[in-house]
């Protein structure tokens, strides 16, 4: 055995090589929506159908505090909400993998050690361009318009770092619960942090303490920028909270993906404890 | 001359559970070497540390002359693993599961799919590449699996419990894709819990119970060890099998107190010479008037040989025959 070959490649090397494998990883679930283009069907569906429903089925009763139309008013909120269902996929493909044995043959391969992660975020990220543009479309296609290019693009922007955040907070609980039926809490339980947000009613029109909850929501920060950029009501009535929306929807996803980017690196390295 | 795979003293705790106590193992180049032992003996932890998947608190685990702690990557270039269940991408065709497994391990587009068609005639898998995997049986899953461990043709190939839950038929189809793979020089260590298949398969047997080694040798050395022979009676009168079990074995195994077993109306019992024993256990019975229908004098099987060493045939009320 000569010296050479156990000597790790240089870190030029190393930075391409761990490239190559995300992306290599991040192909498996391209190919996967290729293979079932079903259940990327039905994934980007979901929030469409969900928009149509709170429009159209519950909407006609929904008045948003301080005038504007309801719909105006709901579309950036399920922006924001498809970006947190994110999270149950995120976490099924984690589970998934690790409960198969993928994520132990990954590990076993001479790969980058990263790229099983960074692959994950990518093909997320990319599946979370596609369901936004559906769901954009779907907006547009009941009369929803967004104000000018320039702001959307902000907005899309601060959509998919929130999207980060979630994405992250999947992969630490999925390498946490390493169960199915975990991923299932967790699909039931994104509804009540859902309607606790400025989501789907505006904060200031809920009753005392609720209201506070809603407004600190790490969510509620994206879903009043996203409104102020998209040009629609935001039905929030003051407070420092609202006035600092901006602010709050780059603090809340950036602090989430640090602790939880953080949480997850020493979870993948307990695995081989 | 160094060995294949070689644990020096290889200890792993998980807080006070000690796993793996201090464990010795070396396998030469090309052999086949089965870690035999019961559930929770630490023969996957073994595993595990072997291929890099968990670090060991104490001891030298080498691959080839490689340190696994110190050189991972190098060690994984050169360890093939197969884990416990076959991991492989139900949604993918078998193909681009090999592709995939071969992108990662540095194999550039035309290469990896070359390789991959080598592979799925390798393990007799030719012309199913485009199926998906999600309508393979066992067995098919479980020869993809084992392509999948092949891309670099390692000089290692670790298999933990490949034939676990799998029919007969799978588990000759991984079989002959070991002695296959044997055939062809590649050093093999598989953890199994059937005798059988270390029989089969392996030159070596290595039985772990409780993280400890407690016995090694070749299959035949280790049933020779546990000494030779069993007779087994049926008696007629199941209630009277315990009386039999103590007569025989005073008569049969005359100084060699190893404990009979009598289990329903079969009864075991160990042998120390061969000569008249069947003779001398039948007359001893019917003095006593114990009928038996059935008297059998066999080898020990590795089965029992295993039972023995980690203790628990005690526990048994009936040896397999």
């Amino acid at each position: 055995m000569t010296a050479t070959t156990l000597q790790e490649p240089g870190p030029v090397e190393r930075a391409r090589w761990a490239a190559t494998d995300a992306l290599t990883v991040a192909g498996r679930d391209v190919a996967h929506w290729r293979r079932r283009p079903g259940a990327v069907l039905v994934g980007a569906l979901f929030p469409v159908l969900l928009l149509l429903m709170f429009a159209y089925l519950l909407g006609g009763g929904m008045v948003v505090p301080g005038g504007g139309d309801y719909r105006d008013f709901l579309v950036p909120g399920m922006f924001v909400l498809a970006m947190v269902f994110g999270v149950e996929a995120t976490m099924t493909a984690v589970v998934t993998d690790t409960a198969r044995g993928i994520t132990d043959r990954f590990r076993s391969l001479p790969m980058a050690p990263s790229a099983v992660v960074a692959g994950r975020c990518l093909a997320d990220m990319a599946s979370s361009v596609l369901g936004l543009t559906v769901l954009v479309a779907a907006a547009l296609a009941v009369g929803w318009r967004p104000a000018g290019p320039g702001s959307a693009l902000a907005a899309v922007g601060l959509l998919l770092l929130l999207r980060l955040a979630f994405l992250w907070i999947g992969i630490y609980l999925g390498l946490l619960v390493r169960d199915p039926s975990g991923v299932m809490a967790v699909q039931i339980l994104v509804w009540p942090f859902a309607f606790l947000s400025n989501v789907f009613v505006a904060a200031s029109a809920l009753p005392g303490w609720l209201a506070t909850l809603a407004e600190w929501n790490p969510v509620a920060g994206t879903v009043t920028a996203v409104r102020e950029l998209l040009g629609s009501p935001t039905g929030d009535g003051g407070g420092w909270a609202t006035e600092h929306a901006t602010l709050l929807a780059v603090a809340w996803p950036v602090v989430l993906t640090v602790v939880f980017a953080a949480l997850s690196v020493r979870r993948f390295q307990r695995l081989s404890a | 001359m160094t060995s294949a795979i070689s644990l020096r003293g290889l200890t792993k705790r998980y807080g006070e559970k000690v796993v793996l106590d201090d464990v010795d193992l070396a396998v030469g180049h090309g052999a086949v070497c089965a870690l035999l032992g019961p559930n929770g003996a630490g023969k996957t932890t073994a595993v595990r540390v072997l291929t890099t998947l968990t670090r060991p608190d104490g001891g030298r685990v080498e691959v080839a002359g490689v340190d696994v702690v110190r050189h991972p990557r190098a060690a994984r270039r050169r360890i093939g693993l197969i884990g416990q269940q076959p991991a492989v991408d139900d949604v993918l065709a078998a193909r681009e599961n090999l592709v995939l497994f071969a992108r990662l391990h540095h194999l550039d587009r035309r290469a990896a799919g070359a390789r991959a068609d080598e592979l799925l005639e390798q393990v007799g898998l030719p012309g199913t590449g485009a199926q998906p995997v999600a309508e393979f049986s066992g067995g098919m899953r479980r020869r993809l699996d084992i392509a999948a461990g092949l891309v670099l043709a390692p000089l290692v190939l670790v298999l933990d419990e490949p034939t676990t839950g799998l029919d007969p038929a799978g588990r000759r189809d991984v079989w002959d894709a070991v002695r296959a793979l044997v055939a062809g020089g590649t050093t093999v260590l598989l953890t199994t819990q059937y005798l059988e298949e270390a029989e089969q398969l392996a030159d070596d047997v290595c039985v772990l119970d409780g993280g400890r080694v407690v016995a090694r040798g070749t299959p035949r050395e280790l049933t020779a060890a546990i000494g030779g022979d069993r007779l087994e009676l049926v008696v007629t009168d199941p209630s009277r099998a315990a009386e039999a079990a103590l007569l025989a074995e005073r008569v049969a195994a005359a100084g060699a107190p190893e404990g009979a077993d009598a289990g329903g109306e079969r009864v075991v019992v160990p042998v120390s010479r061969r000569a008249g024993v069947v003779g001398a256990v039948v007359r001893a019975l019917d003095e006593a008037g114990i009928a038996v229908d059935d008297v059998v004098l066999r080898p020990t099987t590795l089965d029992e040989a295993y039972l023995r060493i980690t203790g628990r045939d005690r526990a048994r009320t009936e040896v397999p025959a």
